[in-house]
């Protein structure tokens, strides 16, 4: 084997709050939310204590898929709509990586959509962060998934008619096993939402109002500041499926985020997969089969 | 040297079970050191249709159905009705008398009716061993080896059921000794027992040697086979096996799974493989090695999901946006995709790229006997030049706990040193736009025309060298022949077949077998083709796309062109035919009808 390998000691030094920034300052637009979000995140993973080599944060393509490349930690910035099956295949193929996706609600809902609903169903251990500025931002403001009806976009200019998705009940219905709204002006409980969704074990979705300043001129932060309600400040119980739905559905004068749903029972697929019991992760392994295996598949074309 | 050279055709609806007997009749021939070359032509339904199975066996290598059936067992009418014209002189055709008309044969055909109800006493699924048994008296061939086989096919239904097929068999076996001549041949015997395998089995199994440990695909005709083999023994072998919602997220999945360091391996057809062309193109800007199989069927759109054909070149050629380095391999057989695999995998490691592979479905699903003793797992495996983790030798490439490592480096070879994540000090971001040597994007802010050109100049380079890790093609058969044959993947075993056949004739014909299509040895390949006398080029599909490919890569046009689209495989008669035909200079493109009607 001419593998080139190293040796490498195992770093005890705790990560400091500057070992997540990113060799890149962030190329957003001032007053983005998705800075916010960036920021989230980083908090979240020092205060977890994760060495950046541990974890890899994985993004489809638009503004908020830029990402892995403001963070420190190893990053895929993959093909539009991609990012949850790249992720997939990451985080079976080496189940010790923390993997985080990163992107916004076109890559994610639209053109990923179908991505979405199996990763959901599989429960893979993932932790997706969608920043859902309900408009398409890299390609200069088209209607998204996410837009309202009515809405005014350079793709809809006489308004859009068309019903928006509501990521919410989506992933409840879809299966994902941990499923929170964040929302970029109240950083600090974002914070929580993404610690809780590194730490739940399988599909862990937050959805991340988080305004575009350039080009949805309807939701702004001015426009949410009044509507949102902490779900963790009243009476919600995360583990009644149907309450989270109603939940889910709650938008006008009053719009919840935090945590709507976990469930603790449902195994991940990494769980699941009789492989991954022992041996490490595969990425690891030695790839070679034993005589005794590969004699057992010749003997069975006798 | 073939001593005896015979074929066996059963034919019947989709559904009344010709697998079994093509297995049983496998399996002895096998059993009895004979190679053997299965065909089987089917739709795709599950029930009713026309399915028609061809077995030829000899104790010399057969690469093709052969042109003629020496026995015919029609399980229906419209079988009998099909293709009983086939037979000629000194064939035989073996029928329920009470249930098939059996129409106007030529002379010389054995036309064996058998009271098959009474045979087999009213059991229908066992009526189909009362034809074998009789197939295999006529053949020379002791009971004793049906006895085994049936002892072993029907093993997993339990003592009764063998033995009751035992008993049916014997019957069948017992008239037909009473009451049919045996063949003017008899099956001779083979060195030693020979394995069975599918041309899709030879691939999975390829890829395990390889040490695929990540296998992705979503099912589809005809490369299914692959994702079975796979998913069968994924928990004995370690592998982990994912059936994905489409083929969209297939190669995303398994260049997410490569990038940690696993090898991972994906099979698919001309339609899943146009969904994974844009992927394919981020293997490519990541640098990340994967490994496609296409087993081919007849296109466009849904085609020919049951057919073989030649047609997805250009595909392969093109899949994936913009300009990027890519290996693509046309294995011609079952043993040769086998020993590919790890080949492939080897050299996308090396120069961190993907790695495609055409296959065929008369490959992919095209059963033939191998020497147990050629399916060598023990294989070179080199991973190039990749950091893991666990490594145990000193860091060559410089980077851990300072900020040097530059996963993208622009480096004389082109090839830069791939750490996979999990390793300290070697944070990068893989990215598809282009970036910089250290992946830092360069296509929104600050694109950069001369960084561009370094980066794609960077990833072009590693192809400077390939064509010395792989073998160049060469002429098989006599050097100064009067025809050269071209043709590339599975046509290489039913050309050398042509050839024989030309040769008996007085027409000496050498063929130039073309395996690896990138990279292309230009340069051999003209000089053997210019110093050749007369060449055609021999490819399932309707316009020439090797034909057209050899001449973008080396200007060289061919005399003449041998082409079959009609969704069959070429017979070697076909070839013959047309190299006869093109030999007098009338013809210049021959396209061969296909005889039998499936």
């Amino acid at each position: 084997m001419t593998t080139g390998t190293l040796t490498l000691p195992v770093s005890e030094t705790k990560p400091e709050k500057s070992s997540y920034k990113g060799k890149v300052h962030p190329d957003w637009c001032p007053g983005c939310g998705d800075f916010s979000v960036l920021a989230a995140l980083q908090k979240a993973l020092f205060e977890l204590e994760l060495q950046p080599h541990q974890v890899l944060t994985v993004s489809g393509i638009g503004c908020s898929s830029n990402l892995p490349g403001f963070i420190n930690t190893y990053g895929m910035h993959t093909l539009h709509g991609r990012s949850l099956a790249v992720a997939s295949g990451a985080a079976l193929a080496n189940h010790e990586l923390k993997v985080v996706v990163t992107g916004g609600d076109g890559d994610g809902f639209g053109i990923g959509g179908n991505h979405f609903m199996h990763t959901m169903r599989r429960n893979l251990d993932l932790t997706y962060l969608v920043m859902d500025n309900q408009i398409y931002g890299l390609t200069t403001g088209q209607t998204s998934p996410t837009s309202p009806v009515g809405m005014k976009t350079k793709s809809t200019p006489h308004g859009n008619v068309e019903n928006p998705i509501n990521p919410i009940p989506l992933a409840l219905v879809g299966g994902a096993t941990y499923v929170a709204r964040g929302y970029s002006g109240k950083q600090k409980h974002l914070v929580e939402m993404i610690k809780g969704a590194i730490n739940h074990k399988g599909f862990a979705f937050v959805d991340i109002f988080s305004p575009c300043v350039t080009y949805n001129k309807n939701n702004t932060y001015k426009w949410f500041a009044p509507r949102i309600k902490i779900l963790e400040e009243e009476d919600h119980d995360t583990t009644d499926f149907y309450g989270a739905m109603e939940k889910g559905y709650q938008w006008g004068e009053e719009i919840p985020i935090g945590l709507f749903w976990k469930n603790d029972k449902l195994a991940s697929l990494d769980q699941l997969e009789p492989v991954l019991e022992e041996g490490g992760p595969l990425a690891y392994r030695d790839p070679r089969v034993s005589k005794e295996q590969s004699d057992k598949l010749i003997s069975e074309l006798l | 040297m073939r001593t005896a050279d015979f074929a066996i055709g059963i034919g019947g609806a989709a559904g009344q079970g010709i697998a079994t007997p093509g297995n049983i009749l496998a399996h002895i021939f096998a059993r009895r050191g004979l190679h053997i070359n299965a065909y089987n032509a089917y739709q795709s339904l599950i029930r009713g249709g026309h399915t028609f199975l061809t077995i030829r066996a000899s104790d010399g290598p057969v690469y093709s159905m052969g042109d003629r059936l020496d026995l015919l067992i029609p399980l229906n009418q419209d079988t009998m009705d099909r293709h009983l014209k086939l037979l000629g002189p000194g064939a035989s055709v073996l029928y329920d008398g009470e249930s098939i008309e059996v129409g106007d044969a030529e002379k010389g055909v054995q036309v064996a009716s058998l009271p098959m109800k009474e045979l087999s006493q009213g059991n229908k699924l066992a009526a189909n061993t009362v034809a074998i048994a009789a197939a295999v008296y006529k053949l020379g061939i002791e009971f004793e080896a049906l006895e085994n086989a049936l002892a072993q096919i029907f093993a997993r239904k339990g003592d009764e059921v063998v033995a009751k097929n035992v008993e049916i068999a014997s019957n069948g076996y017992q008239y037909a000794a009473e009451n049919f001549k045996p063949f003017s041949f008899k099956a001779p015997r083979g060195e030693k027992p020979l394995a069975v395998w599918t041309g899709n089995e030879a691939t999975a199994m390829g890829g395990i040697a390889a040490g695929v440990k990540f296998y992705a695909a979503y099912p589809m005709s005809p490369a299914t086979g692959v994702l079975m083999y796979m998913a069968k023994h994924a928990r004995e072998l370690g592998i982990m096996v994912r059936q994905v919602e489409d083929e969209i997220g297939v190669m995303n999945m398994i260049i997410g799974a490569a990038h940690t360091g696993v090898r991972a391996m994906t099979a698919t057809s001309g339609g899943g493989l146009a969904l994974m062309t844009e992927a394919i193109g981020m293997s490519g800007m990541f640098e990340t090695p994967i490994v496609c199989v296409n087993v081919q069927r007849g296109g466009p759109a849904t085609g020919l999901p049951t057919k073989t054909e030649q047609g997805d070149l250009w595909m392969m050629l093109g899949a994936g946006q913009g300009d990027f380095p890519r290996l693509i391999v046309a294995p011609s057989d079952h043993i040769d995709m086998f020993r590919t695999m790890p080949e492939l995998f080897n050299l996308t490691d090396k120069y961190q790229c993907p790695g495609l592979v055409l296959s065929e479905l008369i490959i992919g699903e095209g059963t033939v006997s191998v020497d147990p003793a050629e399916i060598d797992f023990d294989v070179d495996i080199e991973r190039g030049e990749t950091i893991f983790p666990n490594g145990d030798s000193e860091n060559p490439y410089g980077g851990y706990g300072d900020s040097t490592y530059l996963r993208y480096r622009n480096t004389s070879s082109g090839i830069s040193p791939r750490a996979v994540p999990g390793v300290p000090g070697h944070l990068f971001v893989a990215s598809t736009d282009e970036h910089d040597e250290d992946g830092t994007l360069i296509s929104d802010v600050d694109t950069d025309p001369k960084k561009r050109r370094m980066m794609v100049e960077k990833r072009a380079r590693k192809m400077m060298n390939v064509l010395a890790d792989i073998a160049a093609p060469t002429l098989e058969g006599p050097e100064d022949a009067e025809v050269t044959l071209v043709g590339w993947g599975s046509t290489r075993g039913v050309i050398l077949e042509a050839m024989e056949q030309l040769a008996e004739g007085g027409i000496t014909a050498n063929q130039l077998h073309i395996k690896w299509l990138v990279p292309f040895h230009a340069e051999a390949v003209t000089e053997i083709l210019e110093g050749s006398k007369k060449v055609i080029i021999v490819e399932l599909n309707y316009s020439g796309q090797f034909a057209r490919y050899l001449r973008s890569e080396t200007g060289f046009t061919a005399d003449g062109f041998v082409r079959k689209y009609d969704g069959e495989p070429f017979m070697p008669h076909h070839i013959a035919e047309a190299v006869k035909e093109q030999l007098t200079g009338k013809e210049s493109l021959s396209v061969p009808v296909h005889e039998i009607s499936v």
